[in-house]
This record gives C-alpha cells, structure tokens and sequence, in this order.
C-alpha cells in the first residue's frame, strides 16, 4: 500500500547524513592537512551504500505501487488515503511490513559495515608489516 | 516472482562490478545496490504474504505470475534506466560534455 514510504523516509534522512559527514570530512582534511589513510573507506562513503540501497530500493518499489494502480498522480496520491478504513491498514502495512524491509536494509549495512572493517584491518596489518623502503 | 526477478538482476550486476575493472568510471557500484535493496524490501514483503496466504503464496494462478515476471522485467528496465541517468549526468568520462562542446564549436 505505502510501505515504501518508510524506507523512502529513511533514504532521505541517510542522504543528508551523507552529505553532512562528507562535509565534515573535507574540512577535517583541510584542517589537518593530511591524507586520510589509505586502508581506511571514509564513513560518507560508507554511508553511500546505504542511501543507495534505501533509495533505489524505494524507487522500484514506488514503481511497483505504481503499476497495482496504489499510488496515483492526483491527490491524496494514495488510493488508501481516501477513506479511514484503508488509511488505518495502510499505515499498520508502513508500521509492520514498512519499518521491517527499513530494519532489513539497514541490518545487512550493519553486516557489509563488519566486513569492510575486518578487511581495512588486514589491509592495515600488511601496510604495517610491509618492509620500507 | 518480481523478487526472483529482481535478486537475478542483483546477482547478475555484482557480478559484473566484481568483474568489469571500468567500475568507477562506468557507476557500476549504483547498481547491484539498488537492485539488492529492492530484492531485500521484497523479500519482507514475501515473508508477511506468506504468513497472511501460508501455502497458497507458492501456487499462484498462471495470469498473477506473467503479470509479476512483466512487472520485474520492468522493474529491472527501470533500474537500468536510472543507472543511465545517473552515469549520464555524472559523466565520469566526460563524453557527455565533449560531445556537446564540439556540436557547439
């Protein structure tokens, strides 16, 4: 009905934290002066595969919405919003099927979050352990 | 059947990030994102339908499932067409903007 909505949401307050971090980051640069480390993924861009997944996910999904005839280009936009009796199923759909594929996009993050950080550990390890020269 | 749709494209496409050295330059990271997160959204939507429709989600009438395969293959279109757009406006490359400055030259 609308659960796209959620994960809509959640694409667009995770854009802005992309966009604050990523600011954050270039003046951290300029200040300091240095390179961030070569093994490290800045968190912005980290933050980018969320976005990504969040908001293209949404998108086919919208179009999915779309195409059941759900969503509409006049207003309320939505066939459920007409009427009360649908209003109430459509956001216990955002608030149980919604909140479920926001909470399953965002843990599988969680899950490549772990593993880029176990990889930029070993890429540290053998930087490390490289001989200079 | 949109979401088996949907995680062969997502496979296809790391597969072809995983493989094709042009990743950068050509956006390909865009894709199997967008792609897998589609495939996890309905993924859930599969589990709650399958806990309303129990066994009856497995055996779907012959019309529902052409309608499902067309609306992934479209689906599918339109993930491409965005990816498109996007590798367009960015223009790694720069084609875009010297095909334009030598039509206008």
């Amino acid at each position: 009905m609308a659960c796209f909505i959620v994960t809509a949401v959640e694409a667009g307050v995770s854009a802005i934290a992309t966009k604050v971090v990523e600011k954050k980051e270039q003046s951290s640069l300029e200040k300091t002066g240095t390179e961030v480390e070569a093994v490290k993924v800045p968190f912005s861009r980290k933050l980018g595969w969320l976005r990504n997944m969040l908001a293209g996910g949404s998108a086919l999904l919208a179009f999915e919405h779309i195409w059941h005839g759900e969503v509409t280009p006049w207003f309320p936009f939505l066939t459920a919003a007409a009427n009360a009796e649908d209003a109430a199923e459509m956001f216990h759909e955002m608030g149980t099927v919604g909140v479920g594929m926001a909470a399953l996009v965002t843990a599988v993050w969680g899950g490549m979050l772990a593993v880029s950080a176990v990889i930029e550990k070993r890429a540290a390890k053998a930087a490390k352990e490289e001989p200079e020269g | 059947m949109t979401l088996l749709v949907s995680v062969l494209a997502a496979v296809i496409t790391t597969v072809v990030w995983y493989t094709d050295n042009r990743r950068s330059e050509l956006k390909l990271g865009i894709l199997p994102l967008m792609f897998w997160g589609a495939s996890l959204m309905w993924f859930v939507d599969a589990i709650f339908e399958y806990v309303e429709l129990k066994d009856a989600y497995f055996t779907p009438e012959p019309l529902d499932m052409l309608n499902d395969l067309f609306l992934g293959l479209s689906v599918v279109a339109l993930g491409l067409v965005i990816w498109l757009v996007i590798l367009l406006v960015k223009d790694p490359r720069g084609v875009v903007r010297s095909a334009i400055l030598r039509k206008k030259a």
